[in-house]
């Protein structure tokens, strides 16, 4: 009881439930009329189509004269009628199961998909599980090889920061870096930042600022971005003129990008026509299948997709996160690479945030989060992430755990806190030449060893506008940042920054799924994903492979046992005396040490001395009208074993068995081995006066009293996640300790030793 | 799926890999004149970083050659806007948004002066389309 007034008539598990983070997640009911139905809606119109004279004349319950804006784009551009009737009579299980055969290779799903509607192609992956969606996603996705994203802002709008984090992101190992503003009016200062951050170190991200659509080509435009994402569709025409768009504007601003060089993809997920508004009580899956249509139709390399702004909508509702990995499948399927959506923290419930990522871990993903928190929460100014700055380590340790690429890399302290400086340095560097700002080295030092801008002493937003302003009203480009940088002695920055531009003049990364890679443009044009069954697809090299494995703090045998070797004792504190033999004082109480104790290993997984243990064990024995003599037992280090032999040499037939890691049993002669009085089976829980009350119990068992157990409380730790490895590697020192065939030792306390115990 | 009977257009991507020698930037310099060096020297400006209608159509023909072909037509589109400024890039952007162009002829007028001035030839097309479309769905009225 917490003191908290309980409700006498309930469950009180119920109340603790109540107080889970999982309850500040919404959960809705399918209601169809008002939008809220995920695969499948009675709106929905079946999979039909028709062709006139080489033309699609109907589509999906449309005769043409009645098609809206999306129909009209999808029907023109998206299929082709030269695959629709071979496409379209074909069994939607049978194309599901098309989907995750191996033997049916990923151009051959392309091909037929040019020639379905989107009503069939909900049709189909509705028919998959969410198991069967994941499987078929690691077959169908674009290029082979997964990478990440990282969203970098902060609350300040701090260019010195943006800086720091952006170079902190390169050595994550993120491909992209996205960034937006608390204030609009920022923008140029953020991409600038961003741009020299990212150039530190290995550079080869590529960078967006996400702003409103003309701001964002004309930054852009002037080399201070490599790509963008903002070029939002919709699934059904109201919801897409609100957005102030039509699918043929969105196709002009395209080609636009791509016509200066920058690569481009769209953004739509499930729930955003229900969050505008505009849903005609269609299903979620449908209206997104229309805008992944419309996607390929336009020409873009690729989309972000899978809920993002509604995915926490999405995620309310049953099958949820089912969908949005359905819609992230027809976009690859469509050949479209997938920014997949993750993007969104779609629930209080860690456990939640955790299922959600794991699909999509195993599968691989051109960007497996399309905006991953690399800033703390509160930094990041497109709201919380799946994942976030706070919990990268988390997600280091997936990738690690289930031996699979998620794209990042794990960073060493001093080599990220290096970045960070010199990314501050260099854009200080960059801000002084360029005379938009002068930097004291206080606000660097403040932002270097910040974790989020809540820690910094730096620039506010309203400080960062006019250097914003500047930028861009004097017309500076990335040339003029190269320049500045090479000037100032950045010289590998200044290289890194040109190598970027240099890409739009080639525009290979223009291509679908394009990324930089070690210098090298790696798309789906040559590194298509070839997943065809076991030991095909992408595979982790040996050195990849290590570099997951570099997170933090790995044990190692040297070293568990370098620590234990800290605490050996200069003089030997258990002086042998000879062979034991059985006692016969009807009130003495053997204890039973394990090989290694006090020899090669000097505290309990608790931390205690072993001396202290002991004289713990003594004093309660003694305190408990009991005589205590210790023995050394050699031929077993098992606790039950332990505990009999030292019964089996005890007048009393009582005796205590103990390892060095601190496990202790009560035990008595003729009993079954593990039939024992009592045990610490949890010796990292055990203190100095559990072991006290067990050595008096040992004694009181001698007077034939029945004593109460004692009890070492246990709150639910994850006791094996804490110790065992540690258990492992130590216990492993007591059974190559021990000797079958060797005899138990009496043992004496070395004489300075004794006086402390009297 | 590359395509059989273009596997040499698979083999030069990366362009600026494989084949450097096919890029220029639009002032005619290889992309092995872009050095550090070159951009302190001044002999670097804002508009030799910037992508040409020929790397366009030659990205055009290595997403053709991947049977990506409407990633195809969306390169030639690119390609026809490369010349084009980026004042009326972003003056028809804004005509094709809805409700900006009061009619069919404004639109149609935009893709003829494309058309005849940059010889922007597939934009202009998808342009007439958008008229004919935004006329049967009544996205010719003002919105604000």
């Amino acid at each position: 009881m917490d003191g908290r007034p309980t409700n006498s008539n309930r469950w009180r598990r119920f109340e603790e439930w109540d107080r889970r983070p999982l309850r500040h997640d919404l959960f809705a009911a399918e209601n169809p009329e008002a939008g809220f139905s995920v695969f499948h809606s009675p709106y929905d119109p079946d999979p039909a189509y028709s062709v006139g004279a080489g033309r699609i004349t109907a589509m999906d319950g449309k005769l043409e004269a009645d098609f809206d804006i999306i129909d009209e784009f999808i029907a023109r551009h998206h299929l082709d009628p030269s695959v629709v009737d071979e496409a379209m009579a074909l069994d939607s299980g049978a194309i599901a199961r098309m989907l995750v055969d191996i033997n049916v290779p990923r151009h051959e799903l392309e091909r037929l998909a040019r020639g379905m509607t989107p009503a069939k192609l909900a049709d189909v992956v509705g028919k998959l599980t969410a198991l069967e969606i994941s499987f078929a996603y690691a077959k169908m996705r674009q290029r082979k090889t997964p990478a990440n994203q990282a969203h970098v802002t902060n609350a300040k709008d701090d260019p010195l920061q943006l800086a720091a984090d952006s170079a902190t992101a390169v050595a994550l190992g993120f491909a992209e870096i996205e960034t937006t503003m608390r204030v609009a009016s920022n923008a140029w200062a953020n991409a600038l930042a961003c741009t020299v951050g990212a150039s530190v170190g290995e550079g080869g991200a590529l960078f967006q600022c996400s702003i409103e659509e003309a701001e964002e080509l004309q930054i852009g435009l002037a080399g201070l971005a490599t790509y963008a994402e903002t070029v939002s569709v919709y699934g059904t025409e109201r919801a897409f003129i609100d957005g102030d768009d039509t699918p043929w504007s969105k196709a002009f601003l395209t080609a636009a990008y791509a016509s200066r060089g920058i690569k481009a993809r769209c953004t739509s997920g499930a729930a955003s026509e229900l969050l505008m508004g505009f849903h005609e009580s269609k299903s979620l899956l449908y209206l997104e299948a229309r805008c992944l249509c419309l996607q390929r139709a336009m020409g873009v390399q690729g989309t972000q997709n899978g809920g993002i702004d509604g995915a926490p909508l999405t995620a309310s509702m049953a099958g949820g996160l089912r969908e949005l990995m359905a819609e992230n499948l027809i976009a690859v399927w469509l050949g479209l690479e997938c920014a997949s959506g993750n993007d969104t923290r779609v629930s209080e419930s860690e456990i939640r945030v955790g299922a959600k990522i794991t699909p999509y871990l195993l599968a691989g993903s051109d960007l497996i989060c399309s905006g991953f928190g690399s800033i703390k929460k509160y930094d990041n100014s497109f709201n919380p992430s799946l994942f976030n700055g706070e919990e990268i380590e988390d997600y280091l340790v997936l990738q690690r755990d289930f031996e699979v690429d998620g794209g990042l890399t794990p960073v060493d302290e001093d080599h990220v806190l290096s970045l960070r400086m010199r990314a501050t340095e260099a854009l200080s560097a960059v801000l002084d030449e360029l005379d938009l700002a002068h930097v004291g080295l206080e606000r660097i030092t403040s932002v270097v060893f910040a974790s989020g801008s809540q820690e910094t002493d730096s620039f506010t937003p309203g400080e960062v506008t006019p250097i914003s302003e500047a930028i861009k009203a004097r017309g500076l480009t990335a040339l003029d940042v190269v320049r500045a940088l090479a000037v100032r002695g950045y010289r590998a920055e200044a290289e890194n920054l040109l190598f970027m531009l240099k890409q739009r003049i080639s525009g290979d990364y223009l291509q679908t799924s394009a990324m930089i890679r070690d210098g090298r443009v790696v798309s789906a044009i040559n590194d298509p994903n070839d997943y065809a069954g076991p030991a095909t697809g992408y595979h982790m090299d040996a050195a990849r492979w290590r570099e997951v494995q570099g997170i933090r703090d790995v044990l190692t045998r040297d070293g568990v046992l370098a620590s234990q070797d800290m605490a050996a004792r200069a003089a030997p504190w258990l002086l042998p005396k000879g062979d034991a033999v059985t006692g016969s004082d009807p009130h003495e109480v053997v204890i039973g040490l394990s090989p290694a104790f006090g020899e090669r290993m000097h505290r309990t997984l608790a931390g205690h001395r072993l001396e202290d243990v002991v004289s713990a064990l003594v004093a309660g024995i003694e305190e408990g009208g009991g005589k205590a003599r210790l023995v050394r037992i050699r031929h077993t280090a098992d606790t039950s074993f332990l505990g009999l032999s030292a019964a089996g040499l005890s007048g009393s037939g009582f005796g205590i068995g103990i390892q060095a890691k601190g496990t202790t049993v009560l035990h008595q002669a003729g009993r079954m081995p593990h039939m024992n009085l009592e045990l610490f089976s949890n010796a990292p829980l055990a203190s100095l006066d559990h072991y006290r009350a067990l050595g008096r119990n040992a004694a009181r068992h001698t007077w034939g009293e029945a004593p109460e157990p004692v009890m070492v409380p246990v709150q639910g730790e994850a006791l094996g996640a804490r110790f065992h490895v540690r258990v492992a590697l130590l216990y492993a020192i007591e059974t190559e300790m021990t000797d079958p065939a060797a005899a138990p030792v009496e043992l004496a306390l070395a004489p300075d030793r004794e006086k402390t115990h009297a | 799926m590359p395509d059989p009977h273009m596997p040499d257009l698979m083999d030069i991507y990366p362009v600026a890999e494989k084949a450097p020698e096919k890029i220029r930037t639009p002032t005619g310099k290889p992309l092995s004149a872009l050095t550090v060096e070159a951009v302190l020297a001044g002999e670097i400006t804002p508009q030799d970083i910037a992508i040409t209608p020929e790397a366009l159509h030659l990205q055009a023909d290595v997403a053709r050659a991947a049977g990506r072909h409407t990633l195809v037509h969306n390169f030639e589109r690119a390609a026809d806007l490369v010349n084009v400024p980026q004042h009326v890039i972003l003056e028809t952007y804004e005509l094709l948004r809805p409700g900006r162009a009061p009619d069919a002829r404004t639109l149609l007028a935009q893709a003829d002066m494309l058309r005849r001035e940059y010889g922007a030839a597939h934009v202009a097309t998808m342009i007439e389309e958008a008229a004919s479309v935004y006329e049967r769905r009544g996205l010719f009225q003002k919105r604000y």
